[in-house]
């Protein structure tokens, strides 16, 4: 197996590693970084589980290969946190009980990330199309709809 | 419940605290067991069955032998050597660990490669040679019971046809004279498919032997740990398993629904390994493997009848099925019932003559099934009933609501013995199915609907007014090998006034470190933020037989009230001697003792508990803690109503849900924001299987859907915005006035959704449609009747 050197800058920080040319991105997180709170919920790319962003977008962690990510920032549920201080959505997800066994929950947060980073005032509508890439098997979707308006609210005072 | 007893401070019952357990979860700090890493630890990949029925003629791991980095590829034959290649079932049938021989369905495990990784291990699985010769299988249980369909259990001694087991219930004489005396029959076959739980973690486990010392640590996908643990010391002692030598930690969880329950061969194989080879092995599923070889749930094919007078009296009720359960009977069903408790199949009527027959048979499928949701078969029952009431309705031109309102069980009859042997503890069904008529505005939809139809357009109501079963359970109708079916609760004072408490159960996302902090700040007034819950750990938890079944609160959170009440009796006795009063004169109010008629004589539990290690009365025992094991006397059982509102694209057979309207009610509630969560969530698992998701197979019984490219589960944007509230019947005999809830919304939201889209073209002669409905099946019914336009 080839091995490849790879230099990622994840949550602030630069990681060097060897990695085999056929590593997934998201086991190169959870194995050789042990960042595991980014899950796998299949094998098909269709639950969002691993969702991460790589410069500032948000991907499937599954369906990349760890050097794809080469020369590229990431950022994961583990680099949320500003200074001890939550994210709006981290905060949004516990203050609506967006969440029950927590195993979506850091894919759909990463997800809402982008969503709002894209669409900072996003309508229920598009909020349910934008994560209709995660899957969510306990809350019946509609808390999470809630958890990310509250951060949209949140983000649009504190850019005000 | 008028408004909750505590301040929201203290946070006992009735106050929606936000849940402690989301901190680590928000934060991806959450410990599943995929995240668990063990110094020296190997990976575990399975080789599968490509094939629903095959023999083996060889299996060759030479091959994988040879990749640098496989330590070990077990088969059958080496479990064999240790007797390990079989397990019992819950349901006493048995069932391979690894085949020796003969494979019996499709993705069924044939060997496990052990390896450094998983990507050596994924390896090492393409590079097993296996041979079989490939059988014609028997997918359709219809085909398993003609008299010339193969044998499949050849294994099992005697065994000379695919037959599993009858079971009855009821008065099979009186049940006939009834439909033969009664005005109007109405029959359909009504089929709930073979569906998935899909939570979205999948199963796995780390099994870590010390050789040393002898002893058995696995961290596992498991819903039931103690239970577990015994299983493993009754299975494996054999190979010198013993239980005090045996950990099971069930560490945080992605989702459980009753696929959680079962002993998968996976994990067995994953500890053998870990015995054998004296290293940690983990296991854990892909996706794929999950839908195709887990237990699946459902898969009942009934005829239901139902008899009533020209006024619309419900008389009698017959259901005859036939139960798939694939290779073997692994069914989560810790009853006495082999079909659990399919007998509240006369739901809220007052149905006084009714008899269920059932006939269960192996084929060629993964075996099974589990309770998914729904406490043993009732998701089944509620279904036959909740349909065949609509067809009743059809038949005698009633508005189906009105016929509900007619037969309901009224609220001054209970307790109330069901035809089929059930005692109802409670209820007022009239109340909930108005409050939903409501909500929704019944009277003014259906006049929208007579107008929409004038003009050609589809729209339909569909109502669902069910009665759960839960709590499993009284010892008279369960047990797990004899265990009796209570739950538990071990609660510790501490000398500062703050607490732990450790349960039998384990949280698979319901909330419990939340919910039982809750009840015991109820009962003993020390603030929810200052008690610890803890679960899903044999080595300190006490005994109990785990979260299925919506028992957790009928039985642990009955047992934490319960060791409460023990903690506040030698409280009592601590602040009579500190008071220097008796202990008659006391009288406790949230937090505190006080003395009658000077309340301003007080002792908090803060200071009773510094007390109980510092200044207790002589002769008695330092510590203020307790355990309690509850056995409920009986089930709870939570109802509802639901109504659904159905709009149907005539052109393309699109289904879309406008409204969806759920009133339920579980008794005194815990925590209204958790609650409706929990509701929410199973609205939408009951979504699922109404309008999405199906396992299906071909003829050769090869999987058709068996990932998540192609079996839908609903996302958010098919999930309709749910609209919940509740009426409050306390549970007479719950020490809490509380019963379970989360599975209410996954049994009684199906039924509405088939109601209404079978209401919606009731007109053009629809009395029944199988679940999923799709918009191709609806579009299917539209161009046959012509109406497709």
């Amino acid at each position: 197996m080839s091995k490849y050197s790879v230099t990622i800058e994840i949550n602030g920080s630069n990681f060097t590693r060897e990695v085999d040319s056929r590593l997934l991105l998201v086991h190169f997180l959870r194995e050789d970084l042990q960042m595991t709170g980014t899950h796998i919920g299949c094998d098909t790319s269709h639950c969002g589980a691993c969702t991460v962003l790589m410069n500032g977008r948000s991907v499937k962690s599954c369906t990349l290969f760890t050097v794809q990510a080469n020369g590229k920032s990431l950022k994961t549920i583990e680099g949320m946190e500003n200074g001890g201080a939550l994210h709006p959505l981290q905060e949004g997800f516990h203050e609506e009980h967006g969440l029950q066994c927590g195993f979506c929950t850091p894919g759909m947060i990463m997800r809402g990330a982008e969503l709002l980073e894209k669409n900072p005032d996003p309508t229920e509508e598009e909020i349910r199309w934008g994560i209709s890439g995660n899957l969510c098997r306990c809350t019946g979707a509609v808390n999470i709809v809630k958890a990310i308006q509250y951060a949209a609210e949140k983000m649009q005072k504190e850019a005000a | 419940m008028n408004g909750p007893k505590t301040s929201p401070e203290v946070g006992g019952m009735g106050h929606s605290l936000k849940r402690k357990e989301d901190a680590r979860f928000i934060r991806g700090q959450g410990n599943y067991t995929d995240d668990v890493v063990l110094p020296g630890m190997l990976h575990m990949d399975i080789v599968r069955s490509p094939y629903a029925y095959a023999k083996i003629k060889s299996i060759n791991t030479d091959a994988a032998m040879a990749i640098p980095g496989v330590h070990a590829v077990i088969t059958g034959d080496v479990l064999k050597e240790y007797n390990l290649h079989w397990m019992p079932t819950l349901m006493s049938d048995t069932q391979m660990v690894l085949p020796t021989d003969t494979v019996m369905y499709q993705s069924q495990e044939v060997a496990a490669v052990i390896a450094d990784d998983r990507y050596i291990a994924a390896d090492g699985v393409e590079a097993v040679e296996v041979e079989y010769e490939p059988m014609q299988a028997v997918v359709d249980p219809f085909k398993a019971m003609e008299s010339n369909a193969p044998i499949l259990r050849s294994d099992k001694e005697g065994k000379t046809d695919n037959h599993i087991w009858h079971w009855e219930a009821g008065d099979s004489q009186a049940t006939e004279t009834a439909f033969q005396a009664a005005d109007v029959v109405v029959k359909e076959n009504v089929y709930l498919p073979r569906i998935h739980v899909a939570s979205i973690e999948t199963c796995g486990c780390v099994a870590s032997f010390d050789p040393a010392e002898g002893k058995l640590t696995v961290w596992m996908t498991t819903q039931a740990p103690h239970a577990i643990r015994t299983v493993v010391a009754l299975v494996a002692g054999h190979v010198g398993l013993s239980e005090e030598k045996i950990r099971i930690i069930s560490p945080d969880i992605g989702g459980g629904f009753g696929g959680k329950v079962p002993v998968y061969p996976g994990y067995v194989i994953a500890i053998a390994a870990s015995v054998v080879i004296g290293k940690p092995v983990k296991w854990v599923e892909d996706r794929s493997e999950n839908l195709q070889a887990d237990s699946f749930a459902r898969d009942y094919h009934m005829s239901v009848e139902l008899a009533a007078n020209n006024s619309g009296k419900m008389e009698a009720l017959r259901i005859k099925t036939i139960a798939d359960h694939g290779y073997t009977d692994a069914a989560a069903n810790p009853s006495k019932y082999p079909a659990g408790m399919f007998s509240i199949c006369t739901g809220s009527y007052d149905i006084k003559t009714a008899f269920t027959e059932m006939d269960a048979y192996y084929t060629n499928k993964p075996p099974g099934g589990v309770a998914y949701r729904c406490s043993f078969r009732v998701t089944e029952a509620v279904h036959a009933i909740e349909r065949i009431v609509d067809v009743l309705a059809n038949k005698l031109g009633r508005d189906p609501a009105d016929l509900r309102m007619q037969n309901f069980i009224q609220p001054d009859e209970f307790p109330y013995q069901s035809a089929l042997g059930w005692e109802y503890d409670s209820g007022d069904y009239p109340r909930a199915l108005k409050l939903a008529m409501e909500k929704i505005g019944y009277e003014d939809l259906r006049k929208e609907q007579k107008e929409k139809r004038s003009k050609g357009e589809l729209m339909g109501i569909g109502i669902s007014s069910f009665t759960e079963v839960v709590g499993a359970g009284p010892s008279k109708d369960f047990d797990i090998l004899g265990i009796k079916m209570f739950d538990s609760c071990e609660v510790r004072i501490h000398p500062t006034g703050k607490a732990i408490a450790r349960f039998g159960t384990k949280s698979q996302g319901q909330g419990h470190e939340t919910t039982y902090a809750q009840i015991l700040a109820e009962e003993l007034g020390i603030p929810a933020a200052n008690i610890q819950v803890e679960e899903g750990d044999t080595d300190t938890a006490p005994y109990g037989l785990g979260t299925y079944a919506s028992r957790s609160t009928p039985t642990a959170g009955a047992a934490a009230a319960k060791a409460a009440h023990k903690v506040r009796d030698k409280a009592r006795k601590i602040a009579s001697h500190l008071l220097e009063v008796s202990e008659e004169d006391l009288e406790w109010e949230v937090g505190k003792f006080f003395v009658k008629g000077s309340p301003e004589q007080s002792k908090t539990i803060q200071d009773i508990a510094f007390a109980a290690y510092t200044n207790h009365p002589e002769g008695m025992e330092a510590g203020l803690e307790a355990t309690h094991y509850y056995d409920p006397p009986n089930m709870t059982f939570p109802f509802g109503s639901y109504i659904c509102v159905v709009d149907i694209d005539r052109k393309t057979g699109d289904i879309k849900v406008r409204r969806f309207v759920a009133i339920d009610d579980c008794g005194n509630i815990i925590n209204p924001m958790i609650l409706e969560g929990q509701i929410h969530g199973g609205l939408t698992q009951g979504l699922a299987p109404a309008m999405y998701e199906e396992l299906m197979y071909d003829e050769q019984g090869n999987i058709l859907n068996g990932n998540f490219m192609d079996y839908l589960l609903p996302t958010a944007v098919e999930t309709p915005k749910w609209e919940t509230d509740q009426t409050v019947t306390p549970c007479p005999h719950h020490p809490l006035g509380a019963k379970g809830v989360a599975e209410s919304p996954t049994v009684g939201a199906p039924p509405a959704i088939a109601n209404a889209v079978v209401d919606a073209i009731s007109h053009l002669g629809v009395v029944n449609m199988d679940i999923p409905i799709t918009p191709f099946k609806v579009w299917q019914v539209l161009q046959e009747k012509g109406a497709a336009t």
